[in-house]
């Protein structure tokens, strides 16, 4: 696809927890925790508040068009901050600094005097209805020529644990918002600038690690569509996918526009008519539980509302999604029927009922409450004339899907949602401070220190650079380790070690440290780490798993072994002569169960097999 | 590169600006230009239209932010005040009665004081003889109690007079103004008929607790459920959203008592906390008083080296009543020398009235009974509540 040509247009914002020992606001731990640890939950509803200017933003409408009533999980590590029941505490310093290490690591300038917003958001992430953000730099630059516009400092949102339930361990920890200027213009470009910025986060040190930590917002439009914002990239390597599929999805919906208006379609804006009676002794559960089924029909939009617009979307998905904001589960359209239990005649009493041509569509709406199948019905005919419309392409801030495909969340939000905290007293960024920042080497920078400095390999020294024992690598060298040996252990052994279900967290720094002189003073065999690691972590201590597996075989014991093993295999060993040394190396080291240097191994192989062999 | 916002004011020697994103920053006023003075722009407010078929509820308010906003000019949370605005801010109200809104004033309820307990007094009172179903008083929380128990002793009501505030402003969309109004007016048209304090029972969105106007404590700085009814349970409790207001058979049903204002007061009374060591000489500052309040340590005690000055200070006339800084309890002089000795010295024990309690108490006793003996006797007595003669199993 020639993406230059559709005039892609696409930036991202990078969303990075910190990595400090208090939360953003309070003075809480920031810390993970399992939900079966909660100590006790609440509940609370949450109302769209005017802005100054007597608005409500209409991102927070969407949110308000059922009443939702909220429950949040409580731990031994949140307090009355998070539960919104005390006011924040002064802007966290460690947060604030490292905020400013990035800044400055991008060139861009800090503000003077820092103040922190309310971010309106009622969808129940956070108990004040607000996340609370402030804008702490502008204008940074990216190596490619891009433009990095803000940086902003902000609190991470409650984890939803399902439904209307939130876990409040992750509210209240901090949070960079890196936004760059639309400046890319390929799937791929996305990719390569979000991948670059990651990697920068990642040189502070400051920064958390693991799924979840870092997340991607993208914003895509192409001429003629609309700009659209999705939200939660959690994986990296589903950008540039993403990006693809909101292409084709904006294209889409284009070309049904198009073939819309070619069928003369129009919607009734008069809103849905009541055929709840026509379903009363439907087989189709969800219709059977509805207490009010109302139906609109779409004129001319037959066959398009089930046409596909992204991988598993179609058009009725738009329109179901829109439907959803009101409480209801989905919809039902005539492009998708009979089929979930409503049968061929039930569909052609609808038909009839309705009015409907053979080139309509008509979509049901099923709700709990007279009030609630209108608002969906009221919903699907706001959708359906968007379809119709001269921008067919809604601004919408969408969802992440798990296959890089998306669902509408709500609109885009506009100003309205901006409020000054005025809890929180401004900060001041001053010349003496944003001096006395210091920036951290990058970690591209490091990475090529090591290769040349080690002799590793580029590509395993950028590895080593952004894994997360990269402190472990560095104290070991300073211990006088073998880099290349740590550098093994760090990258492969441990990743081995993971794909055969082995905890390999619970090992502490101090056990590889502890493994690495062993070996290094001969006390262990290289051959036995991995053993010696999955010992210890599977509970066992580090002088434990030494005494088990690597009880180093004297030189005396090896060379028996070694002339028994050559002289059960005299013939082999005749035959090949020192190419047996191979060979039999794995059966010595299977013997010894790797408690024995290769090295010295292979020597007394070497020695033994001449020694066997008769020369010729 | 320059950016364009609006310049919103000056806060610590820096020009605040909102840029088009809508986050505010703050930059020295001298890198800033004008570009151009916007017009300004209509705060547009729908008009609410009432149902007159409901019953009529008075809002009164103290300065309490049942609805606000931010003013830009000044930084700071104003209120709005009139029918339009709460009903808009809170439209669930609009289904439970029409309303009359009388602004009495604008203030932090930490500015309160006994003149304008006054003026609240004969404002409510108006709108009760005016015929209004019930009374909503909105007021900041920080003294909400002492309003209440003042309104308590001020007015004999046949209809509820219902304080009610936000902990959490009413900016925020979590705050708890919303739901605290609607339950207080659901309060407010019940079958009630006395003084209360209606607000949050617990930090969940779930019940408010109806509190008698002379029992209630603010007893936390922040959190929703901060008022708590001392010494007897909450009269009365309203469910949300549901609105169904259960009152317990101790709460003063609607009509029990005939409307009457007495709304005399006497401000030279005062509060005084005792603690270990507190100077005889700190005393010497309340020799004009009519009245003193002590609050007292554990059954009702101060220190020994304390007594004589208090006794002086009932030789010439100052009414001394002891209470206790437990607030949960009944005062007991009788029990340790130490309290022996405070009633020889002519304190009167206060029982178990609450200390801010008995101070507002007392400001109502000696404003209208001249006669020492008789007032004594009245701080004893069980005007409005206040005080009980049992302590019950369970409190």
């Amino acid at each position: 696809m020639d993406y230059k040509a559709l005039g892609l247009m696409a930036g991202i914002e990078i969303h990075q927890q910190l990595d400090t020992r208090e939360k953003l606001f309070c003075h809480c731990p920031t810390m993970l925790r399992e939900i079966a640890d909660h100590n006790g939950e609440f509940s609370r509803y949450l109302r769209a508040t005017v802005s100054e200017m007597g608005e409500i933003d209409r991102a927070a409408q969407e949110e308000m068009k059922h009443d939702r009533k909220f429950r949040y999980y409580t731990y031994d590590t949140t307090c009355l901050v998070e539960n919104d029941e005390e006011p924040p505490a002064p802007v966290n310093d460690e947060s604030m600094a490292v905020c400013l290490t990035i800044a400055k690591m991008f060139g861009m300038t800090p503000v003077p005097q820092v103040h922190t917003m309310r971010k309106l958001v009622i969808d129940g992430s956070n108990t004040s209805g607000f996340q609370r953000t402030a804008l702490v730099a502008f204008n940074g630059k990216l190596p490619d020529g891009g433009l990095i516009e803000t940086i902003c400092l902000e609190e991470e949102a409650a984890q939803r644990v399902k439904d209307e339930i939130f876990s409040l361990d992750r509210l209240g920890i901090p949070l960079i918002e890196i936004t760059t200027s639309p400046c890319m213009y390929t799937p791929e470009d996305v990719q390569k600038v979000a991948e670059y910025i990651g990697m920068v986060l990642r040189s502070t040190g400051k920064v958390k690690r693991g799924l979840g930590t870092i997340r991607q917002d993208v914003n895509i439009s192409i001429a003629d569509g609309a700009r659209v914002e999705i939200k939660g990239v959690q994986e990296l390597d589903l950008i540039a996918e993403v990006v693809r599929r909101e292409v084709r999805r904006q294209i889409s919906l284009l070309a049904i526009r198009d073939d819309l208006r070619k069928c003369g379609a129009s919607v009734d804006a008069t809103g849905g008519a009541d055929v709840t009676t026509l379903f009363h002794e439907t087989k189709s559960a969800v219709l059977k539980k509805a207490k009010k089924i109302h139906a609109i029909n779409l004129k001319g939009f037959a066959g398009l509302v089930g046409r596909e617009i992204q991988p598993e979307r179609r058009l009725g998905s738009e329109i179901s999604d829109y439907a959803k904001k009101c409480g209801v589960g989905g919809i039902f359209h005539t492009d998708e029927l009979p089929a979930y239990g409503v049968t061929a005649e039930e569909v052609n009493r609808l038909r009839t009922c309705m009015h409907a041509e053979k080139e309509d569509c008509v979509v049901l709406v099923a709700g709990t409450s007279e009030k609630q199948a209108s608002c969906a019905a009221g919903q699907v005919i706001l959708r359906a004339k968007l379809a119709l419309s001269d921008k067919p392409v809604p601004e919408e801030t969408r969802k992440m899907l798990e296959n890089g495909s998306t669902s509408y969340m709500r609109p885009l939000p506009g100003a309205a949602r901006m409020y000054p905290e005025t809890d929180v007293m401004p900060v001041v960024i001053d010349d003496t401070r944003w001096e006395a920042v210091i920036i951290p080497e990058l970690l591209t920078t490091k990475a090529e220190r090591f290769a040349a400095a080690f002799e590793i390999d580029r590509n395993y020294a950028l590895q080593l650079a952004a894994s997360e024992k990269l402190p472990l690598f560095e104290q070991a060298v300073q211990e006088g380790i073998k880099p290349k040996l740590a550098a093994f252990t760090i990258l492969s052994t441990t990743t081995e070690l993971r794909r055969d279900g082995v905890d390999i967290r619970t090992v502490p720094d101090q056990a590889y440290l502890d493994i690495w002189h062993a070996v290094g003073s001969g006390k262990a065999a290289r051959e036995a780490i991995p053993d010696m690691l999955r010992k210890i972590a599977e509970g066992s201590s580090f002088s434990e798993a030494l005494a088990q597996l690597a009880p180093v075989v004297s030189r005396e014991d090896l060379e028996k072994i070694i002339r028994n093993i050559i002289a059960d295999r005299k013939d082999f060993v005749a035959q090949k002569g020192t190419a047996a040394i191979g060979p039999l190396m794995g059966i010595v080291m299977a013997e010894v169960r790797g408690s024995a240097n290769g090295k010295i191994v292979s020597e007394i192989l070497k020695k033994e097999i001449n020694a066997a062999t008769p020369r010729k | 590169m320059s950016r364009r916002g609006v310049y919103i004011t000056k806060r610590d020697g820096m020009a605040v600006v909102k840029l088009d994103s809508g986050y505010n920053i703050g930059v020295p006023p001298a890198s800033c230009s004008l570009i151009e003075h916007p017009a300004p722009v209509a705060v547009t407010q729908p008009a609410v239209v009432q149902n007159k078929n409901l019953p009529t509820l008075a809002i009164v308010s103290t300065g309490g932010t049942i609805a606000s906003r931010i003013d830009y000019r000044t930084g700071s949370v104003t209120s709005q005040f009139n029918a339009s605005d709460i009903l808009t801010a809170i439209p669930a109200l609009k289904e439970i009665a029409n309303y009359r809104t009388i602004p009495l004033a604008t203030i932090l309820s930490e500015n309160m004081t006994p003149a304008i307990w006054q003026e609240l007094a004969g404002a409510v009172h108006a709108e009760i003889k005016g015929g209004a179903t019930g009374v909503m008083v909105t007021h900041g929380t920080d003294t909400m109690a002492y309003s209440a128990a003042a309104l308590s002793f001020m007015i004999d009501t046949p209809v509820p007079i219902v304080f009610v505030g936000s902990q959490r402003s009413a900016d925020r969309p979590s705050s708890d103004n919303a739901m605290n109004a609607v339950c207080a007016a659901a309060a407010a048209t019940s079958e009630l008929g006395e003084v209360a304090v209606v607000m949050h029972a617990t930090t969940n969105d779930d019940t408010c607790a109806i509190h008698r106007g002379t029992r209630v404590r603010k007893m936390h700085t922040s959190r929703r459920d901060a008022f708590q009814s001392l010494g007897i349970a909450p009269i009365g409790e309203v469910g949300y959203p549901s609105q169904n207001v259960t009152l317990a058979k101790e709460a003063v049903r609607r009509g029990a008592r005939t409307l009457a204002l007495h709304d005399a007061l006497d401000p030279h009374c005062a509060l005084v906390q005792f603690y270990p060591g507190m100077s005889p000489g700190i005393l010497k500052a309340y020799e004009d008083y009519h009245g003193l309040v002590i609050a007292g340590t554990g059954l009702g005690h101060t220190s020994t080296t304390l007594i004589p000055a208090l006794g002086r200070l009932v030789e010439k006339g100052t009414l001394v009543v002891m209470t206790s800084q437990c607030m949960h309890g009944r005062v007991c002089d009788r029990v340790y020398d130490t309290g022996r000795d405070l009633l020889d010295a002519g304190i009167i024990e206060g029982g178990d009235l609450l200390p801010e309690v008995a101070l507002v108490k007392m400001m109502w006793v000696l404003g209208n009974e001249k006669d020492a003996g008789k007032a004594a006797a009245m701080m004893q007595e069980n005007l409005k509540g206040e005080c009980s003669r049992r302590s019950p199993h369970g409190l």
